[in-house]
């Protein structure tokens, strides 16, 4: 089944894997195409892009705002390489409208079987960042989709 | 840098801190009435408070000579709608990634 996997990893890191029923260049260009990102990383339903610049090159610019109605967040952050169709490594953080802690991603994806593995690597800056990411998820009843991060913890 | 998260995520990393947000969600309480169930002192536990209203978690009002301490839910608004965001843009865009890469070949 293809569904999301999310554990610890270390102090400071989450680690994420997905499978995909595509082989890695399919999967890598849907990571790194502006056309592409536009038709699926659109966040919850009901939220639109409505705005984008995805410079997937090192040191390319990252910037996505999405909306849905009066309400809006955005996404900032640069790349720092690409390894086609194998690894992406970039920087990310979330505005809400105030900045979250840095998110360094390397973002894998190897062939399995007729599909693609990609195993998700985010590195927040310390543990507390990290362990309060986990700890509010309990906190504000969010426990289901942390269930397995907090077997783990 | 605005970064005003990071105190609010340090502040939430101790699991004190944890317990009196969650005694708070029960309504306003005093600093006496939040030490009572820990086995530490009272300047411990204004410490404590005093980390979590710097962070902006919680905010009080004078009650006489005691303090009143209650929630500030809007920092824990922003961090819970980060947390949102991360697992709902995971979760949504991948099952519709799925669907992105089955469908163009």
């Amino acid at each position: 089944m293809n569904s999301l996997e999310m554990t610890l990893d270390g102090d400071t890191g989450i680690l994420c894997k997905r499978r995909f029923a595509a082989p890695p260049e399919k999967v890598f260009k849907a990571h790194t195409d502006i056309d592409l990102l536009r038709q699926w990383m659109l966040g919850p339903d009901g939220w639109t892009i409505s705005q984008i610049e995805y410079d997937a090159r090192p040191g390319g610019k990252i910037a996505i705002t999405w909306e849905n109605g009066d309400e809006s967040f955005s996404l900032s952050g640069h790349f720092v390489s690409l390894e086609p169709p194998h690894r992406i490594v970039h920087v990310e953080r979330f505005h809400m409208p105030d900045p979250t802690p840095d998110n360094h991603i390397e973002t894998m994806f190897e062939a399995d079987g007729d599909g693609t593995l990609m195993v998700m690597r985010m590195q927040l800056p310390d543990k507390e960042a990290r362990d309060a990411m986990i700890a509010t998820g309990m906190e504000e009843g969010m426990s289901d989709s942390y269930d397995r991060l907090d077997a783990l913890a | 840098m605005n970064d005003s998260l990071s105190p609010a995520l340090a502040a939430l990393a101790d699991p004190t801190r944890r317990a009196i947000l969650d005694r708070l969600r029960a309504g306003e309480a005093s600093a006496g009435t939040l030490a009572a169930p820990f086995d530490i002192s009272q300047p411990a536990i204004s410490r404590h408070l005093k980390v979590m209203t710097g962070a902006g978690l919680v905010t009080h009002r004078r009650d006489g000579t005691r303090r009143m301490f209650r929630l500030a839910p809007h920092r824990l608004a922003e961090i819970d709608a980060w947390l949102d965001a991360y697992r709902a843009v995971l979760e949504a865009n991948y099952q519709r990634l799925d669907a992105l890469l089955a469908k163009d070949d």
